[in-house]
C-alpha cells in the first residue's frame, strides 16, 4: 500500500522549514507582521535544535555600552568566534546592528537577558578589546520563542519533517513537501506557500563524530542533517562555501557545545597554560584559545604535543559553582555537570580533555542576500543552514527577523499558485513507498556508516587530493544508487532516518565538487597536489548551484 | 540505556516522548494500556530534555561508557602560561 498524501493541503502565506532559533524569530515577526505563517518542525520546537535546552552568549552591539564607533566594534567582533573570513562583511554588519533590538524582543517575551540586572558581557571574549557576547539564561529560550509566536497567530505543525520544495517553471518557491511522522505510519504533507524559509540547522552527522559507533554522540544537535542544505541544492538555489568547513571542540568523548562557557586553561599534561592569552582561568574573558583554533586539539594530537585539557583547577570555588550550576544550566549543556558528578569527577583537581570535533557545516551553505533571501525568489534561509552568515545565536536569530520582514512584504507580490498537480508529490510518494515495502533491505545506519567513511577519508581534514577527491565522489554517487535500491524503513521514524542519510549524501556531493575545484590549499581545506594559498582567491566564495542537472561553480567576491 | 525511566513515577502522560529532540522515546499503546519506553537508546543526544520537563520527576540520565570524561588528577600548583 502506498504511503499516504494528507487529502488537504496546508496554505500559508510563510512556510517555516525548522522551528530553531532562527526559524521560531522568524515566525514572531512574521505573525506579528500579520501574514499567515506556518512552523513545520521535526521534533518539536519547545526542545528542538541546537539551542533545545538553552544558550548563554548572545553576540550583540548595545550602544549604551559599546560606544558610537560601530566600525571599531565590527573590527573587534570579527575577531571573535561570531566573525571570521567566511562571512559577508554587509553581512556581519547587517545582523551585528539588528543584535540589540532581537535581545529586546527576547527580554519582552520572558527570556532573562540580564540575569545580573544589568547588560554583563561575559566569555569568548580577546583580552584587550571590548566584550561584545552578552551573558544571558537562555534556558527557557525554546519554550519562550514557541509561546510568543503562537500568541501572535503562528501554527506550528511538530514532528513534521519538510523534505522537499517545490518550485514553479518561472523559478519561484510556490511550496514544500514534508512527512508527519507523529504516528507510526509515515503521511506525506503538501504545503502550498507564497514564501518559504529553511532555518533546518547545520549537516551534523556527514562525517564520523568523535564515537564512531554512536553516531549521535554530536555537539550539535544531531537531527540536524543537512536536510536544508539538500533540499536547497536539489531544488536549485545556490550554496557557499561548502568545503570550507571545519569543526568545533569540546570534551573529548563527551561532544557538547558550549566550549566558551568553560572558566579554565587550556593546558597540557602537567597542567601548564599553552596558550598566550591569559594566566589564570578568566570568567570575563573566558578561554579564546578553542574559539580562534578550534582544531588545536586535533593538530597537537598529531604532532605528538597532546593531549590538551581544559584546566579548571585553578578557577576559585565560586566560579567552578557558578560555571556547573548556573552557566552550563543557561547554555543547556548543564549533562556535563550530571556526567562528571554521576562519575565523581572534580574539576578543583582533575583536569578534562578536549578534543577537535569533525566537520559540521554551520556557516557553510544557502548563499543569501541582505534579505535573508537565496537565489530562488521566494525562498530564504536563516541559521546554521546559511553559507555566508555565521549561524550562531544572534546571527541566526537576527536572519530570523530580516526574513520574516521581507517576506511580510513579498507575499503580497506574488500569486497563490495550486500546487497539487506538481509532480515532485507522486515521484515523493513512489520512493517513500519502496522504502517502507521493501523486505530485508539495509538499514539506514548502514549508509551512514559508509557515507561517513568515505566523507573522513576522501575529503577529510588531513589531506584532500585530485585522485583522492575523484574517487571519493565516485564512491559516494555509487553509494547513493545503491542505497536508493536497498534502504528499508519500518515505521516513519526509521523513514526519517532514511531520508536523513539521501539528504547528507546530497550534501556531500556538491562539498566533493567544490572541493575539487578549489585548487588551492587554504586551510582547512589542505590540497597534496595545490600546495599554495592562491592570492587571488582572498577574499572570495566559492558557489555551486544546480539546474537540469548541469552544475555550475564560481568564484564570487565577497560583498 | 539512556535515559532511564522510573516506572513508579511515570504516570505515561508522554510528554517526553513528544519532546525528545530525537523522537527516542515511544508511547506504545496496547490493550487500553500505555506504556512509555526508550525505543532507540543509540541515538540519544543525553541532553537532558525529558529529565528537565518530566513533571512526575520520573526519568535520570545514564551517561554510557562510550561518552567517558576523560581526566587527568593535576597538582595544584602555581602553572603560568608559557
Amino acid at each position: 500500500m502506498s504511503v499516504k498524501i494528507r487529502e488537504e493541503i496546508v496554505k500559508t502565506d510563510f512556510l517555516i522549514a525548522g522551528g530553531g532559533v532562527a526559524g521560531l524569530q522568524a515566525a514572531l515577526t512574521a505573525a506579528q507582521k500579520g501574514i499567515d505563517v506556518v512552523v513545520a518542525e521535526k521534533a518539536d520546537t519547545r526542545r528542538s535544535g541546537c539551542g533545545a535546552n538553552g544558550n548563554d552568549h548572545f553576540a550583540c552591539y548595545i550602544p549604551e555600552c559599546h560606544g558610537d564607533d560601530f566600525e571599531m566594534c565590527i573590527r573587534q567582533i570579527d575577531q571573535t568566534i561570531d566573525g571570521g573570513p567566511w562571512q559577508d562583511p554587509t553581512m556581519l554588519r547587517l545582523w551585528f546592528s539588528r543584535s540589540y533590538e532581537v535581545v529586546k524582543i527576547w527580554e519582552s517575551i520572558g527570556i532573562n537577558m540580564r540575569p545580573t540586572g544589568k547588560w554583563n558581557f561575559e566569555g569568548h571574549s580577546v583580552p584587550g578589546n571590548q566584550k561584545y557576547h552578552l551573558k544571558f539564561d537562555g534556558h527557557n529560550q525554546k519554550p519562550a520563542l514557541t509561546a510568543a509566536a503562537k500568541k501572535h497567530g503562528a501554527k506550528i505543525m511538530n514532528k513534521t519533517v519538510v523534505t522537499d520544495l517545490l518550485v514553479n517553471k518561472e523559478g519561484r518557491v510556490t511550496g514544500a513537501l514534508a512527512v508527519d511522522i507523529s504516528e507510526d505510519e509515515p503521511e506525506i504533507v503538501v504545503f502550498q506557500a507564497k514564501a518559504v524559509l529553511i532555518a533546518a540547522g547545520a549537516a551534523d552527522r556527514l562525517y564520523p563524530g568523535i564515537t564512531p559507533a554512536y553516531m549521535f554522540n554530536d555537539s550539535g544537535c544531531p537531527a540536524n542533517t543537512g536536510d536544508g542544505h539538500a533540499m536547497a541544492y536539489r531544488a536549485g538555489a545556490r550554496l557557499a562555501n561548502l568545503e570550507m568547513a571545519g569543526g568545533h571542540a569540546g570534551p573529548r568523548y563527551f561532544a557538547r557545545g558550549g566550549k566558551g562557557t568553560w572558566i579554565g586553561l587550556t593546558s597540557d599534561i602537567t597542567g601548564q597554560c599553552v596558550t598566550p592569552y591569559q594566566d589564570k582561568p578568566s570568567r570575563e574573558n573566558g578561554d579564546i584559545a578553542s574559539d580562534i583554533w578550534p582544531g588545536s586539539y586535533r593538530d597537537r594530537m598529531q604532532a605528538g604535543a597532546g593531549p590538551t585539557y581544559m584546566n579548571c583547577t585553578q578557577t576559585t570555588d565560586e566560579d567552578l559553582d557558578y560555571m556547573l550550576h548556573t552557566a552550563f544550566v543557561s547554555e543547556g549543556i548543564d549533562s556535563l555537570t550530571d556526567n562528571l558528578a554521576q562519575n565523581n569527577i572534580d574539576l578543583r583537581k582533575s583536569m578534562i580533555e578536549f578534543g577537535s570535533y569533525n566537520i559540521g557545516l554551520s556557516t557553510q551553505g544557502i548563499d543569501i542576500d541582505e534579505h535573508a533571501m537565496s537565489s530562488i525568489p521566494g525562498l530564504y534561509a536563516a541559521g546554521n543552514v546559511v553559507g555566508n552568515v555565521k549561524g550562531n545565536l544572534a546571527g541566526a536569530a537576527v536572519l530570523g527577523l530580516v526574513a520574516a520582514e521581507h517576506a511580510a512584504e513579498y507575499v503580497k507580490t506574488v500569486d497563490e499558485e495550486d500546487v497539487s498537480d506538481y509532480p515532485l508529490i507522486k515521484e515523493r510518494q513512489a520512493l517513500y513507498t519502496q522504502i517502507m515495502e521493501r523486505e530485508n533491505g539495509a538499514y539506514w545506519k548502514e549508509a551512514a556508516s559508509t557515507l561517513q567513511n568515505i566523507m573522513n577519508d576522501y575529503c577529510g581534514l588531513t589531506i584532500r587530493s585530485e585522485s583522492m577527491l575523484t574517487a571519493g565522489l565516485t564512491y559516494l554517487r555509487q553509494l547513493k544508487s545503491t542505497a536508493l535500491e536497498s534502504l528499508s524503513a519500518k515505521d516513519s521514524h526509521e523513514l526519517m532516518r532514511v531520508l536523513e542519510v539521501l539528504d547528507l549524501i546530497d550534501v556531500g556531493e556538491p562539498l566533493f565538487m567544490m572541493a575539487l575545484n578549489r585548487k588551492e590549499t587554504r586551510p582547512p581545506h589542505k590540497r597534496a597536489d595545490y600546495t599554495y594559498t592562491n592570492m587571488l582567491l582572498n577574499g572570495k566564495f566559492q558557489t555551486i548551484e544546480k539546474h537540469d542537472g548541469q552544475v555550475t561553480m564560481d568564484f564570487r567576491s565577497r560583498f | 540505556m539512556p535515559p532511564i525511566i522510573d516506572k513508579q513515577k511515570c504516570n505515561q502522560c508522554g510528554y517526553c516522548a513528544q519532546i525528545c529532540p530525537l523522537d527516542v522515546i515511544k508511547v506504545i499503546k496496547k490493550d487500553n494500556m500505555k506504556d512509555v519506553i526508550v525505543k532507540y537508546p543509540d541515538e540519544c543526544w543525553h541532553c537532558r530534555a525529558c529529565e528537565k520537563d518530566c513533571k512526575q520527576h520520573a526519568i535520570r540520565m545514564r551517561y554510557p561508557l562510550s561518552h567517558l570524561m576523560l581526566h587527568m588528577d593535576v597538582e595544584k600548583g602555581d602553572k603560568k602560561c608559557q
